[in-house]
């Protein structure tokens, strides 16, 4: 693609603006209309009313947790695309998404999401962490990162094959439906409880990742190159994933598995940037955002009677163009 | 002081010897050159006087300072390291892989500055690569290439280059401004350790020669001591013949001795 690199700070104002303007377009939309005005006066002044609830108690944290999500995928996946030098890694690649799927699933399995609120989403924690514990126990010393990548695979099959099992196994229809409508991945019915649990990760993840960005450029000329650059290429190499790792997997802990938005979104960003890895995070940071909340109006305007899980919109959405992007940009990619 | 001495040095991968006993030491103003067959350990050598890699067993000093203490950014500033067959994963513009140089001196969380900027345009005139400053890495030749690599180390103002095979599949015109380069950059306080295949350049641009041969070290010493016909053939397996007139040590393979690489 032959488009032109953006001036970094203007690039990030112009998305931050957008991502404000779609955040404000965002919580205007909804099954009922209702007045923010009043929602926001009300809130101001202590009084219940409807409009209040229905703003602070559905829509904003539905849009906040979207936003949030959306921002991790982005940036994990221009993080992962960074390190292993794959245009087609994404956050599932290793393990993380479907470690945490697997840790939501066994709480649905046996009915343990009823005790408390946060059982949901520590149990989606402990599974991204798990998987990753176990990357690493893999791929032990190796420093190769197709170690690493087979690693990652391996630890997806074997959480997708205990899913399967917990599926095959479910204890009524019921409890099955209720496993794959989650598994679809949704910001529907969520709360700033979620929004709370979750964004400590994220906000810790984002900062691990960040702190990578001029390692990932440096990897551009190859491992040796950047070592004698002066990074500790294993270290940081474990920064990245645990970074992954804690954002995507507070991400999944709330939503489910949301596809496409960690693979697509920086190959959408990358010619606006140069290429350049390190200013590709912020910005997919901030084109997952946009792009999440948007599939997410989306999810709401087109439902009739029942709604579209964001997941299944993403990946409609996603993987044709995914296929676009690489006929387009084969030439330059090699 | 040395700039750069290793002795006793034992290296091994996963238990395979690949070095075993290697003395090597280079002073400011020099160009030293890394000769031997395939496999006899060049790279690992240059690895390890990087610092990229640690020996198992002898010691490598930088300026007098072990070089396991010296912090990795401060190494990065001293020692650059070209690879290889060096290439960008991403379609990089040449100006930004040589800003790539100015990393070690950079904190992670800032832009970069206008004495980077200044490097940069420096690092490309005496690499002569301003040319194709805008240009594409991935699309320019093995020679230009090679030059924008060059650049990027220039940009960081390395004291002491170490260059993997750097005009490997390169031709003759940039063969030699490769090594001029090189050769330019070792004087003064600044020195290059290179890696070579070819003997003849090898004889008319280093000051010495280390020859190495199953991970050991052969011989070394000036240029004329090391390239004799009896060196050549023990350590190569190859006849040559060797003329030494007022233009140069020119080096030409003849025929293999044996049907068996030594």
């Amino acid at each position: 693609m032959n488009l032109k690199a953006v001036d970094a700070r203007l690039l990030n104002a112009v998305l931050l603006i957008a991502l404000l303007l779609v955040l404000a377009l965002v919580v205007n939309v909804g099954a009922v209309d209702i007045d923010l005005g009043k929602a926001l006066d009300d809130a101001w002044h202590h009084r219940t009313s409807i409009e209040s609830l229905i703003f602070f108690d559905i829509r904003l944290p539905r849009a906040l947790l979207a936003a949030l999500v959306g921002a991790t995928l982005g940036l994990a996946g221009a993080a992962l695309q960074g390190l292993l030098r794959n245009p087609l890694a994404e956050p599932g690649i290793i393990g993380v998404s479907n470690g945490a799927a697997l840790g939501a699933v066994i709480v649905f399995y046996y009915g343990l999401a009823g005790f408390a609120w946060f059982v949901l989403p520590l149990a989606g924690l402990l599974g991204a962490l798990l998987a990753v514990l176990f990357i690493f126990l893999l791929v032990g010393q190796s420093r190769s990162i197709i170690t690493l990548i087979l690693a990652g695979v391996a630890i997806n099959a074997i959480g997708g094959a205990l899913i399967a099992l917990a599926l095959n196994f479910a204890a009524s229809p019921y409890a099955m439906q209720e496993i794959l409508f989650w598994l679809l991945g949704s910001v529907a019915n969520r709360s700033f409880r979620e929004v709370q649990i979750a964004l400590p990760f994220m906000l810790l993840g984002w900062g691990m990742m960040l702190y990578c960005g001029r390692f990932l450029n440096a990897l551009t000329l190859g491992e040796d190159t950047a070592k004698s650059l002066g990074f500790d290429v294993v270290r940081l190499r474990l920064v990245l994933i645990l970074g992954v790792a804690a954002s995507v997997g507070a991400a999944v802990s709330v939503t489910g598995n949301i596809g496409f938005i960690g693979l697509v979104v920086p190959h959408l960003v990358r010619p606006f940037v140069a290429y350049e890895p390190r200013r590709l995070l912020f910005a997919s940071a901030l084109v997952g955002a946009i792009l999440l909340l948007l599939a997410d109006v989306a999810v709401q305007s087109l439902s009739a009677t029942t709604e579209m899980k964001l997941g299944v919109i993403t990946s409609l959405v996603g993987a044709p163009f995914f296929l676009l992007l690489i006929l387009k940009s084969r030439s330059t990619l090699q | 002081m040395s700039l750069l001495s290793a002795s006793g040095i034992d290296y091994s991968i996963e238990r395979i010897p690949i070095l075993e006993a290697i003395d090597f030491q280079i002073e400011p103003g020099e160009l030293v050159g890394l000769i031997g067959p395939n496999g006899a350990g060049k790279s690992s050598l240059l690895r390890l006087l990087t610092g990229i890699e640690a020996p198992d067993h002898g010691n490598i000093q930088l300026n007098g300072q072990p070089l396991a203490d010296i912090s990795p950014q401060q190494r990065a500033r001293i020692l650059g390291y070209l690879v290889q067959g060096a290439q960008a994963y991403w379609p990089f513009n040449v100006e930004k892989v040589v800003g790539l140089g100015r990393i070690p001196y950079q904190k992670w969380w800032r832009q970069s500055s206008v004495e980077d900027q200044l490097k940069i345009e420096q690092a490309m005139q005496v690499t002569e690569t301003l040319a194709y400053r805008n240009r594409i890495v991935t699309t320019l030749s093995g020679g230009e290439q090679t030059l924008v690599m060059l650049a990027r180390i220039f940009a960081t103002e390395n004291q002491l280059i170490l260059a993997d095979e750097p005009v490997a599949a390169l031709d003759p015109y940039h063969q030699l401004h490769v090594m001029e380069i090189l050769r330019q950059h070792a004087s003064g306080r600044r020195a290059a350790v290179v890696v070579l295949h070819d003997l003849s350049l090898a004889a008319r641009f280093c000051d010495r020669l280390y020859l190495l041969s199953h991970g050991k070290l052969d011989c070394y010493g000036a240029v004329t001591e090391v390239l004799t016909g009896e060196n050549i053939a023990r350590v190569y397996g190859v006849d040559s013949q060797i003329e030494c007139n007022e233009k140069g040590v020119s080096v030409t393979p003849l025929k293999r001795i044996s049907e068996h690489h030594p």
